[in-house]
């Protein structure tokens, strides 16, 4: 019997065993059957000895894998911690070693000379571990320059009402969008988002102008206000509301909830992962910022501390590493508290 | 009419809207439990039509006017500060000057961009985005990858890696001054290993290099941990039934992965391309307000035209720039919804 005329016949057998119908089909002359009893088993244990020969080379191979994934992973996080490391251990440098060490850098970058650095003989020592820890630099800032201290309440002056009002703010528009969807309502919500994308280099000349009309040029309003209403956090909220399940929403009416009741007692809690999180995204934003105080705020004594520190590093580098370290402190202690609200918001926010 | 405004909160033409609202046409007679036709007097029914219908007029209005005032905050400051001297903006780029209102059409346009520091900029904040946004989604998706691939302290590695995005720039530059001047760390190391001479890296063509370690250093534990949520968003069973049917990790990725992450790498996108518009920040606090050719970003352009005050140049490019960003996002979206179109199950 040719092979194919076999197998056709064992494809009806098949089809008509689905249909519970069993006719005999002729047997296949296979390898497996042409075998003894004997050459079964010796092929059995033959094939036991290779299959567990295959696994344990893919276990060894799966071991070099993740060793190497961990190498990998390993020189990744290191590179994303060694600055901060870096900079906190340099800031228990008493200044003179901080001089020694890296004065050499400083003095040929000294005014941004345009051009003009010399390359001089000797080369900046890295080092880790300071000499003999002192907190010298920590007191010199402290109570030696009292300049470092104002731009610091500044920086906090400026970034704890934007986070705040901005949150309350866009915790009630993302509660009107996302329960309320008409079409016009999503053209706005669009016009949102494309504001949202806008890069500074576009809000910034509004800003201005508004605030020069306003008369708050020059204050803290004029970086404030734009601040609390600027529509990031409403997109990502948005977003996050609009997962809430209807059958929330229609069980709390059914018990008789007005929309300030629903809205406090479960939109809120349910984003709570995501107002955290966006909490945090906004301090660090705005802790960060640098050009709107450049350009809105032209007095020096109002600029927050970021502004302060990019000119610190060339004047007293003796303090700048401290000064540094000081600045990092809130941000990521905040990062320690919340880490787990963070990564949680961000993750939502991304999957549709 | 009080007695009828509790029941704009229920669903419009329910039972109990109908009933009670029957019951205030037809006097006690119905006051059983006896259903009666309501349709027996046209008038009747005209009555009951029309009163149902003001009762829905106004539940949507009232729910309008709730939810706008829950809006209202919001769209007040919108519009204050954002949409209004947007507006003013379209409106000072057609004109003279600030205080000149005399209408000259896209001179100014013309103007700024035969300008050759506003070219400059746009080339270079261009050339910036388009290799480093790339960059930090491929890098953040291979990281994740690698972190997803069942690594021992995934979560430990996680938070070290998104620990960069939580330090300010400003207290960092000093460590990228330290490694990258010319008499830098690493010109040291370089000198010392391969007696090679040294590089001035902030001031040539190298700059973008220093600059864009910087942002990578910066975003990619952000973007990572998106890529690992959408990861772990994958069905397990689709991945297991394509081991079975013997599809390799290569092909399993490409085939199946890529198709559920597509939306995240485009979302990924976007705020990376957001955050290297942004790169200015770094630049500025590296270099200063005039860097080296290749770092002439275009908020360096808007400064300098902010200290001349110069209103027409800066409004024209602010709305160059607004035009392109949205042409650049639109494609996006328009790239991602063609692209989404088959992944949809």
């Amino acid at each position: 019997m040719d092979n194919n005329e076999l197998r056709t016949q064992r494809r009806m057998a098949a089809t008509l065993a689905r249909r519970n119908v069993y006719i005999e089909t002729p047997k296949t002359n296979s390898f497996f059957e042409s075998m003894t009893e004997e050459e079964r088993a010796a092929f059995a244990k033959n094939s036991a000895r290779q299959s567990a020969a295959d696994k344990r080379r893919r276990k060894i191979r799966g071991n070099i894998l993740t060793v190497l994934g961990l190498i990998v992973a390993s020189i990744a996080a290191l590179l994303a911690i060694i600055p901060i490391f870096f900079t906190f251990l340099n800031s228990f440098m008493s200044s003179g070693e901080i001089i020694d060490n890296y004065g050499v850098i400083f003095n040929s970058l000294s005014g941004y000379a345009q051009g003009g650095a010399t390359f001089l003989s000797k080369t900046p020592t890295l080092k880790l571990v300071p000499q003999r820890v002192t907190v010298e630099q920590y007191k010199n800032l402290l109570f030696m320059s009292p300049t470092y201290l104002f731009k610091f309440w500044n920086s906090i002056i400026l970034v704890v009402p934007i986070v705040a009002g901005q949150m309350a703010v866009a915790c009630l528009a993302s509660y009107s969008f996302a329960r309320y969807r008409r079409k016009r309502r999503e053209i706005l919500f669009f016009s949102y988002i494309i504001l949202m994308l806008m890069p500074f280099q576009v809000t910034l000349v509004p800003n201005y102008i508004i605030s020069d009309k306003l008369g708050i040029l020059n204050t803290e309003w004029a970086i404030i206000l734009p601040g609390v209403f600027s529509t990031f956090s409403i997109f990502l909220l948005t977003k996050y509301m609009r997962q809430i399940p209807s059958a929330y929403i229609e069980a709390a009416k059914l018990d008789g909830a007005n929309e300030w009741q629903i809205f406090i007692h479960i939109a809120l809690p349910t984003c709570k992962s995501a107002i955290f999180a966006l909490i945090i995204l906004l301090f660090i934003d705005y802790w960060n910022m640098v050009e709107q105080p450049l350009v809105l705020l032209t007095d020096p004594d109002k600029q927050p501390l970021s502004v302060f520190l990019s000119q610190i590093n060339s004047a007293e580098i003796g303090i700048a590493f401290a000064a540094s370290a000081l600045y990092m402190i809130p941000p990521l202690l905040i990062f320690l508290k919340g880490e787990e609200y963070l990564v949680e918001g961000i993750s939502r926010s991304g999957v549709k | 009419m009080g007695k009828y405004t509790d029941f704009t909160r229920s669903a419009p033409g329910t039972a109990k809207d109908i009933q009670d609202t029957k019951d205030a046409v037809q006097q006690p007679s119905s006051r059983s439990n006896v259903i009666t036709a309501v349709n027996e007097d046209p008038s009747v029914r005209k009555a009951l039509k029309s009163k149902k219908l003001r009762l829905r007029r106004r539940r949507k209005i009232r729910e309008w006017g709730e939810f706008t005032l829950y809006l209202l905050p919001s769209l007040a400051g919108v519009v204050v500060f954002f949409f209004l001297p947007l507006l003013m903006l379209v409106k000072t780029s057609f004109q003279r000057s600030s205080t000149n209102t005399e209408f000259v059409g896209f001179k100014n346009y013309s103007r700024t961009m035969d300008n050759e520091a506003f070219i400059k900029a746009a080339k270079n904040t261009l050339t910036f985005a388009a290799i480093s946004v790339p960059l930090a989604v491929i890098l953040a998706l291979l990281l994740a990858l690698l972190l997803n691939s069942g690594l021992p302290g995934k979560s430990v590695f996680r938070s070290i890696l998104l620990n960069p995005m939580m330090v300010p720039v400003a207290s960092i530059v000093l460590i990228w001054q330290v490694f990258f001047s010319y008499n830098g760390v690493l010109n040291g190391w370089m000198a010392d290993w391969f007696g090679s001479d040294p590089t001035d890296w902030m001031k040539s063509d190298k700059a973008q290099i220093v600059i864009m370690l910087l942002f990578l250093w910066k975003n990619l534990g952000y973007n990572m941990v998106l890529f690992l949520a959408a990861l772990n968003n994958i069905p397990t069973e689709v991945i297991e039934s394509a081991k079975m049917d013997g599809a390799n990790s290569i092909t399993r990725f490409f085939r199946i992965k890529m198709h559920y992450l597509s939306p995240t790498v485009f979302f990924v996108a976007i705020m990376s391309l957001i955050s290297s518009f942004k790169i200015f920040r770094e630049v500025y606090l590296l270099t200063g307000d005039y860097p080296y050719d290749t770092l002439y970003m275009l908020q360096h352009f808007m400064n300098n035209a902010f200290t001349h005050l110069d209103y027409s140049k800066l409004s024209s490019g602010a709305i160059i720039m607004c035009i392109a960003m949205i042409i650049i996002v639109g494609v996006l979206f328009f790239a991602e919804s063609k692209f989404d179109a088959d992944v949809e199950e």
